[in-house]
């Protein structure tokens, strides 16, 4: 399986995370230098949880959050997709999550100056799941796009 | 000689069978009962700061019935559980009964204190950390609660909303009502309850 997995799954292409949440397979991008791309990102839920959309109506809950750190590759964005609006007996209002297999879309300039060639941008995906009895501790996990600069 | 149709009903037969007995023996809140006294443990001890500032030890507890919430503000299905806490904090405080939370919030009072004073808790809270939450199996899941009897060992352990309010008050008054025996002289240090108290 494994052996299958290496070859189907170039280094750093595989899913990323353990949790109730992981990354699925990103592929590379080509960009040149001074423009920009956007990259979409698979995520996925284990069947029977959820988690906090990017802009849960109540404050105590833990948005989903998409961060990336900075270089010669910087962040222009994040897209999440439209959440459900899913009813709860924990909620008087419906809650708004994401669940099952959804795409977020990252955008991202390529600085004039960045070197030619492989990169990698590093990115944190903070998440907090639950099902309908039970909730699992906010957690984070990393997120790796692979990029060819040309 | 058996024919297809027959077979594949007959698995169908087995399947609904199996799938019967496995519903069959899982908890409800109606059968949901305490452990029997020689098969509890201790629960670990541990020292935290409650909402007022002041350190609360479980082991002080020692005497009553102590109802271990470990919940967070982000926790949806805790909300559902902390009303009928509340309640039980008012009903059974005079008959020698405590309601503890331990919140696992990692933004500590500057989350907490709003939550208690918006929802009324009338009951004390510290706020807990990662020591803490080892010595009670790591809490991978939240809300877990623990009913402690008086001479401070786990007679119960819900990991998640799997028991109503029903259940819980059930489980209580049976504690409650336990003749009153001489407790131990410390509480446990290891995530005993662990051991199938479940």
């Amino acid at each position: 399986m494994w052996v299958l997995l290496s070859v189907l799954c170039p280094l750093g292409l595989q899913g990323q995370g353990s949790g109730a949440l992981t990354v699925g397979q990103i592929d590379q991008s080509s960009a040149k230098r001074g423009s920009t791309f956007t990259q979409k990102i698979p995520l996925h839920l284990k069947a029977g949880f959820h988690v906090n959309s990017n802009t849960p109506a109540d404050d105590y809950l833990i948005p989903l959050r998409l961060t990336w750190a900075m270089g010669k590759v910087t962040s222009e964005g994040v897209v999440f997709p439209k959440p459900q609006l899913e009813n709860y007996a924990f909620s008087a209002k419906p809650v708004s999550v994401f669940s099952g297999t959804f795409t977020v879309e990252a955008k991202f300039r390529v600085a004039v100056d960045a070197p030619v060639g492989a990169a990698t941008v590093l990115g944190k995906l903070r998440y907090q799941a639950c099902n309908n009895k039970e909730c699992l501790p906010p957690k984070t996990i990393d997120v790796q796009v692979p990029l060819d600069i040309q | 000689m058996i024919n297809l149709r027959t077979r594949i009903a007959m698995a169908g037969i087995l399947a609904v069978s199996a799938l019967t007995t496995a519903c069959s023996s899982l908890p409800t809140s109606a059968s949901a009962a305490v452990k029997s006294e020689k098969d509890r443990n201790l629960a670990p001890d541990f020292t935290l700061k409650d909402s007022n500032g002041v350190s609360a030890k479980l082991s002080d507890y020692k005497g009553k019935v102590v109802l271990l919430d470990f919940w967070a503000t982000w926790c949806g299905p805790c909300k559902v559980e902390i009303p009928w806490f509340i309640e039980f904090e008012q009903t059974y405080k005079d008959q020698g009964f405590a309601v503890l939370g331990v919140s696992m919030d990692e933004e500590g009072w500057a989350a907490v204190k709003p939550y208690i004073q918006e929802r009324k808790l009338n009951y004390r809270v510290m706020l807990g950390n990662d020591q803490v939450g080892q010595l009670y199996g790591g809490l991978d899941s939240l809300p877990t609660t623990l009913l402690i009897d008086r001479a401070g060992k786990i007679a119960k352990v819900h990991i998640g909303l799997e028991t109503g309010k029903d259940g819980f008050q059930n489980e209580i008054k049976n504690l409650l009502d336990a003749p009153r025996r001489s407790v131990g002289s410390s509480l446990g240090s290891m995530p005993a309850w662990l051991a199938g108290t479940r």
